[in-house]
């Protein structure tokens, strides 16, 4: 890690509601992202992969554990002075229906992000929007119109121009594309890899799309009920899975390609309640080689190379099987 | 397509008109496709191609008044060995064979299940419609049924309702309800879009070793490339309302004959190539579907399109297996 990274996490916890409808969203989750480094955090439902990107806009406030960003920890933080962290940090949400006001013309959809932090008014802030609208592949002369009047890709555009309207350091991007259809997904893709290298940005990528994770990150965390499984560069972690649980995920996905193999092994079961996570290792109902120590004991994070961890009892690389198994 | 031995289900020629408050729309405009005993066919496309529309048609739950089968014939072959027209059978009759003959597998399971009876109860309902079977020995043979699609504890279950069990519970509940008259048609409407990836794997593999089990043929209704190269025979591919490419699925991911089937699957992450700058760069169609005008549909978007293409309709070439709507696909191939 040659520069000091602009997002750090440790130890990030969130739990909702109280007992017994404890719900264990997000447990002992750590990581970093380095300047112009693009994280993916790849999970199914349940795994916190979303839960992670509220809290680290601080939009929700973590249980326990630390967010720092640009060096500044900001995991307590009061409201008020998170002034800076909104402008330095923005969202891209998934729903482009619902996360654009409907009646609000494109202008002030993306006005809006410049009047809350004073950054452009009167004759530049009309400069300004139809420059943002360009930049995301949009006429200048559309910010008259209402979100009813564009199509689905098109919405994702106006709202990726909303985050792009403050000059963000980290955009989180919450399942940007998986409301749309393929081949808007892939106009939409090559958009935010082309801001990406254009703004040096930053970016956490929140999917369950192993296919797009591996096209759009640098480094994937990949999340089961709310802990890390594994992680590490895209090449290692889909490449050389070292964990149970991402070995499973990338069997299970389908491959566009009739002669690929077909699925025949899998994972059995459903992913259990975040109300009621199994001991352990949250992943052993599920496991093909969980043993008795997989019920006891929390498997920590251990290396797998230089940048590359898992989090499980057993190195399946390396020969370490379940004596019975 | 051989009139002599017609296929379990035969679709030619399709056309659904809507009434709108804007006039009347015509979301389906000629589609036409075939399954055999034994087979899956997959029909692929975006929103907006008809595809939703057409299992819509061929179910009979077009919306009413609103929507009608405007032209073309959806010919369906009864065990009986008789062909039957669903686009113009009576409903009573109609609903008769769904329940017996054809079965349907829906994307959302909760909306499709009641949520006030027990998932027995819905199950042996059915049960003792098809097979005139009392109470006791349905409520036994819906354990059974939880059984074959291997839900957990089968005989605890049957007395859960719907809310009590995850997505992937529900829709292993539906196929299990779908499976309860032995269909020979199952129509499955996108049934593992809203799973997450390992459930979706389960379901997956479970509808093609009840297919193998029992039999039947298999429409399934998909937006996802994936999971048509999993378990599909045969795909057809639809664009704006119409046909625009069917195979099968070897030939068509392998060699495209149309440019919007072959734009599509460069469209997909996993196809992503590296560019000059190091860069993985998916390939992308321009614009999305559009209002439909006089000639091809996909013309307007399509990288390969001449005048001709958008001068008049183009027909649907049929050779051997494989089907194509395009002028230029020779040309385009060569």
């Amino acid at each position: 890690m040659s520069a000091s990274p602009l997002l750090v996490v440790e130890g990030l916890t969130k739990h909702f509601g109280r007992t017994p409808h404890l719900v264990r969203a997000v447990e002992d989750v750590g990581f970093h992202v380095a300047p112009g480094e693009v994280l993916g955090l790849v999970g199914e439902s349940g795994s916190g992969k979303s839960t992670i990107g509220r809290l680290v806009l601080r939009l929700i406030d973590p249980t326990s554990g630390t967010i720092r960003f640009a060096g500044e920890d900001i995991s307590k933080r009061p409201e008020r002075q998170l002034k800076a962290l909104r402008r330095n940090a923005q969202m891209v949400f998934q729903d482009p229906y619902a996360s654009l006001n409907p009646r609000l013309r494109v202008r002030d959809i993306i006005g809006e992000a410049l009047d809350a932090h004073r950054l452009a008014g009167g004759a530049r802030r009309t400069e300004r929007i139809g420059e943002l609208l360009e930049t995301v592949g949009l006429p200048a002369t559309h910010m008259t119109r209402f979100p009813h009047e564009f199509s689905g890709g098109q919405r994702q555009r106006i709202g990726i121009a909303r985050a792009l309207a403050v000059e963000p350091k980290l955009i989180i991007a919450d399942e940007p594309v998986s409301a749309l259809d393929v081949s808007v997904q892939a106009q939409v893709l090559n958009l935010m890899q082309d801001l990406r290298q254009r703004f040096g940005l930053t970016m956490l990528f929140i999917s369950h799309d192993l296919d797009v994770v591996e096209l759009m990150c640098d480094r994937i965390a990949v999340l089961y009920l709310g802990r890390i499984m594994e992680i590490g560069s895209t090449d290692d972690v889909v490449s050389r899975p070292r964990h149970p649980y991402t070995r499973a995920l990338l069997a299970a996905s389908p491959k566009a390609d009739p002669d690929a193999p077909k699925i025949r092994r899998m994972l059995t079961g459903d992913i259990p309640s975040p109300m009621a996570p199994p001991s352990g290792c949250v992943f052993r109902t599920r496991c093909p080689m969980a043993t008795e120590e997989c019920a006891r004991s929390i498997p920590q994070l251990r290396s797998a190379g230089e940048d590359h961890q898992f989090a499980c009892h057993y190195d399946m690389a390396h020969g370490e099987r379940p004596a019975a198994a | 397509m051989n009139m002599d031995t017609p296929s379990l289900l035969s679709i030619q020629d399709l056309e659904v008109r809507f009434r709108t408050e804007d006039g009347e729309v015509t979301p389906v405009r000629g589609v036409t496709l075939s399954v055999s005993p034994g087979e899956t066919v997959a029909l692929v496309g975006e929103s907006g191609s008809g595809k939703s529309v057409t299992s819509l048609a061929t179910m009979g739950l077009l919306p009413r008044p609103a929507g009608r089968v405007s032209g073309g014939k959806i010919l369906f072959r009864q065990r009986s060995g008789q062909t039957v027209d669903l686009a113009t059978l009576p409903l009573p009759d109609l609903r008769r064979l769904r329940g017996a003959e054809i079965a349907m597998v829906f994307q959302e399971p909760m909306t499709s299940l009641n949520p006030v009876l027990t998932v027995g109860e819905q199950i042996a309902e059915s049960v003792r419609l098809h097979m005139g079977l009392g109470h006791a020995s349905a409520l036994k043979r819906a354990a059974e049924m939880l059984d074959l699609v291997e839900i957990p504890n089968a005989r605890r279950r049957v007395h859960e309702y719907p809310h009590q069990m995850s997505g992937g519970m529900r829709q292993r509940v539906m196929i299990a309800l779908a499976m309860s008259c032995n269909p020979s048609l199952l129509i499955a409407d996108e049934p593992t879009t809203a799973l997450d990836v390992t459930i979706q794997a389960q379901i997956l593999v479970l509808i093609q070793r009840l297919q193998r089990e029992i039999g039947m043929g298999v429409l399934f209704i998909t937006h996802n490339l994936g999971v048509v190269a999993e378990i599909a025979d045969r795909v057809t591919v639809m664009y704006a309302g119409q046909v625009v490419e069917t195979g099968s699925v070897g030939e068509l991911f392998r060699t495209p004959r149309h440019p919007y089937t072959s734009a599509l699957l460069n469209c997909l992450p996993a196809r992503a190539r590296r560019g000059e700058d190091g860069r993985r760069v998916v390939q992308s169609i321009p614009g999305s579907i559009g209002k439909v005008g006089n000639g091809c549909a996909f013309a307007p978007r399509c990288g390969q399109a001449t005048d001709s293409c958008q001068a008049g309709s183009v027909l649907l070439e049929t050779e051997m297996d494989r089907s194509v709507r395009c002028l230029r696909w020779r040309e385009i191939l060569a």
